[in-house]
């Protein structure tokens, strides 16, 4: 039970520095991939541990959403690339104050 | 609603209706003679109105008090608007209006060079103020009556500066507003008293209450004495007299209209009116009898050496108020009320006769008159009507009214005031014919080329010389009318005849001196001199004050300002900018990168996690 956490716990520590340390918009989008992979694991192992299906059925709805996310993200992606001639996140800089 | 109490609203509405058109339709206004016929129309239909009304109240008296709700409240309204139609306000309605028409068609002689864009405007002030003293006399209750009471004080500050392009008008207008404004300082402040103890404004419930002892007399003494105040300076008593003196800058009509019949007798009016509330305070009553007896006096002394005939008038305005409140404060509100009756007419013909000279002669001073009795036919001859009825003689209407006040005094045994209000009688007397033989007799002083006023002018001069006659012989159906249940008891007194005697005297001396030419002893003028010389400085009394203004008011005011200046606005200033350096310093904290926000959304969850389990 426990590797299936720590594998959980390691998958989202590298999601998490690849979200924050990766300047390219496509390379944050993939870490935030990692992030919910890491989560659906945690779900998996829980559900397998008390013998509900529950948490096997939210997985699926977790990928579903992922999906769209992902769609979503990339066609953000694409229409910053078309408005800036970039994808360097920190080049995107619209809310400074 | 019945057709008295129609008969009332219909009454207030016609003038409201002609400002209402005088206000909004502007070309209306800017057209001078319309204007002046609309405003006449409403006014008119407002005296026509009011007669029916008081024929119909003298057959059959009522009591009609007409409520709305206004303001709403947490049980029932707050407060109501109505009238209250009763014999006291039906008089004072028909007082009000005729008295307004009179003047309105006068002015359309007086003011006929004027511009037509400021007649229209003048037009619209004076059916303004003919609304508000309308609404003034039928008010029921204490917010209304101090609504329609600070328009008059308003109507009565814009028509003193009617020429506002002289100094010396713009400055009477401020004064007379200030002064006013301090007495109803206290009105306000009483009408609040009452209502903090009562939770109403209605003046038959507080009456009720009053009569029922419900009121602790401490604080009924305090509202009644603050509310005197509001009355003292509407009425121009002492020590608020010094603004009626120069209200006279404005012109002669709206002195006649405004500050000798209708508005400075809103004072009076209102202590009648509220009469139930006075008579329990027996401080209230003597401080009337005490102030009105000195008023009188003090105002009539003032009145003896003034050359501009305006001011003779104005000051006798105030004497002869202070006489209806001296009657007041002996609890003769009947005798009082019929004073007021009778010196609204012929204080407004005397103003008008004076209005029709200036008039003629362009000038408000003796020395440019002299001998107009001549050309002037009409005018002199309603002038002395009017000046005999001021003086008390018989068969004037003044002479009834006043001796049923002295008769009220001596009865009462306050031998001060009635001292005070005798010499009164005899230096009222003096004054007036002073004016008349200085105006209207003696050599003709100055060429000029006077000559007798227009139609327009002469008519209603002559309608309200006729009533000044005739209004004195309805003293019983007056007091009648005002108070069913005082039958009159006329105990055999010897006071009429020693205050007819006195005003006969008070004219043979001015016919002595004024119009024989005759001067008085040396030795006379020698013990009078201080006395004289204290009079043309009107005792002092307006320097005092022009000092405390000066001096204290406006150091007060001055600090006030300073502390407004640098104390209030440094901190409203001091958290301003403060505010604004904040805010420059963090928005520099603001990269506008999505990933800083999130390492900071990740470290301060990481933070918060180790507290959570720190602290388990």
């Amino acid at each position: 039970m426990s590797n299936y956490l720590v594998i959980s716990a390691i998958l989202f520590g590298i999601g998490t520095f690849t979200v924050m340390s990766r300047r390219n918009a496509i390379g944050i989008l993939l870490g935030i991939e990692l992030l919910l992979n890491a989560v659906n694991i945690n779900f998996i192992a829980f559900a397998f541990q008390q013998g509900n299906a529950v948490g096997m059925i939210f997985v699926l709805f977790t990928i579903a959403i992922t999906v769209a996310e992902v769609a979503l993200g990339l066609a953000i992606v694409i229409l910053i690339f078309r408005l800036k001639k970039t994808v360097q996140a920190d080049e995107v800089n619209l809310l400074k104050g | 609603m019945n057709l008295n109490a129609q008969l009332a609203l219909w009454t207030f509405l016609g003038p409201a209706l002609a400002v209402v058109i005088l206000a909004f339709i502007y070309p209306l206004r800017r057209s001078g003679k319309p204007a002046a016929y609309v405003s006449i129309l409403g006014i008119g239909i407002s005296t026509i109105l009011s007669v029916w009304n008081l024929i119909l109240v003298k057959a059959n008296p009522v009591s009609i008090s007409l409520k709305y709700h206004w303001l709403p409240g947490s049980n029932g309204s707050l407060a109501n608007v109505g009238f209250w139609l009763d014999s006291i306000s039906a008089i004072m309605l028909l007082v009000v209006s005729g008295v307004a028409l009179a003047v309105q068609v006068y002015s359309l002689g007086y003011m006929s060079h004027e511009s037509e864009q400021s007649l229209g405007r003048y037009y619209l002030y004076h059916s303004l103020f003919a609304t508000s003293m309308l609404g003034l006399v039928l008010a029921n209750n204490f917010l209304e009556v101090y609504i329609f009471w600070e328009l008059v004080g308003v109507c009565s500050y814009l028509l003193i500066g009617f020429w506002y392009y002289k100094p010396e008008a713009a400055r009477a207008a401020v004064k007379a507003f200030w002064v006013t404004r301090f007495g109803d300082m206290g009105l306000i402040i009483g009408i609040i008293l009452l209502w903090g103890q009562t939770g109403t404004f209605d003046y038959q419930e507080i009456f009720g209450m009053v009569q029922a002892g419900q009121i602790p007399l401490g604080l009924l003494s305090l509202a009644s004495v603050l509310m005197l105040l509001g009355a003292f300076g509407k009425s121009a008593q002492f020590p608020f007299h010094v603004w009626l003196p120069d209200a006279m800058e404005g012109p002669t009509p709206v002195s006649a209209l405004i500050h000798a019949a209708t508005m400075v007798a809103a004072g009076v009016y209102l202590v009648i009116r509220l009469f139930p509330i006075f008579d329990a305070v027996p401080l209230a009553l003597n401080i009337l009898t005490y102030v009105g007896s000195f008023t009188a006096l003090l105002a009539a002394t003032l009145a003896v050496r003034q050359i501009d005939i305006k001011k003779v008038l104005a000051y006798s305005t105030v004497s002869q108020l202070g006489f209806m409140m001296a009657a007041l404060g002996v609890t003769a509100q009947v005798a009082s009320y019929f004073h007021l009756f009778n010196h609204a007419f012929f204080k407004a013909l005397l103003f008008l006769g004076a209005g029709s000279v200036i008039h003629a002669v362009g000038s408000n001073n003796f020395p440019e008159m002299g001998n107009l009795s001549k050309k002037m036919k009409v005018t002199s001859t309603v002038f002395i009507a009017g000046g005999l009825a001021l003086a008390g003689i018989w068969p004037f209407s003044g002479f009834f009214s006043k001796d049923e006040i002295l008769v009220a005094v001596g009865q009462s045994g306050k031998a001060v005031p009635l001292f005070f209000l005798l010499l009164t009688t005899f230096l009222t007397a003096f004054y007036i014919f002073r004016a008349i033989f200085l105006a209207f007799y003696g050599p003709k002083k100055a060429e000029a080329h006077a000559h007798e006023s227009p139609k327009v002018m002469t008519l209603p001069m002559g309608i309200l010389a006729g009533l000044s006659l005739v209004t004195g012989w309805f003293a019983g159906d007056f007091e009648h009318l005002v108070h069913p249940q005082l039958m009159a008891e006329i105990s055999p007194s010897p006071l009429p005849w020693i205050s007819l005697g006195l005003a006969l005297s008070g004219v043979l001396v001015a016919w002595v001196l004024y119009q024989k030419g005759r001067t008085a002893p040396a030795a006379l003028t020698a013990t009078l001199a201080p006395l004289s010389k204290a009079i043309d400085k009107k005792y002092w009394l307006d320097d005092m004050y022009e000092w405390l203004y000066d001096k204290i008011l406006l150091a007060f005011s001055g600090l006030i300002g300073w502390i407004d200046r640098y104390l209030v606005d440094g901190v409203v200033n001091l958290s301003a900018w403060l505010t604004g350096e904040a805010g420059s310093k963090l928005r520099l904290t603001q990269t506008g990168k999505a990933q800083d926000y999130l390492i900071g959304v990740t470290v301060g969850l990481m933070v918060l996690i180790i507290l959570g389990l720190g602290l388990r």
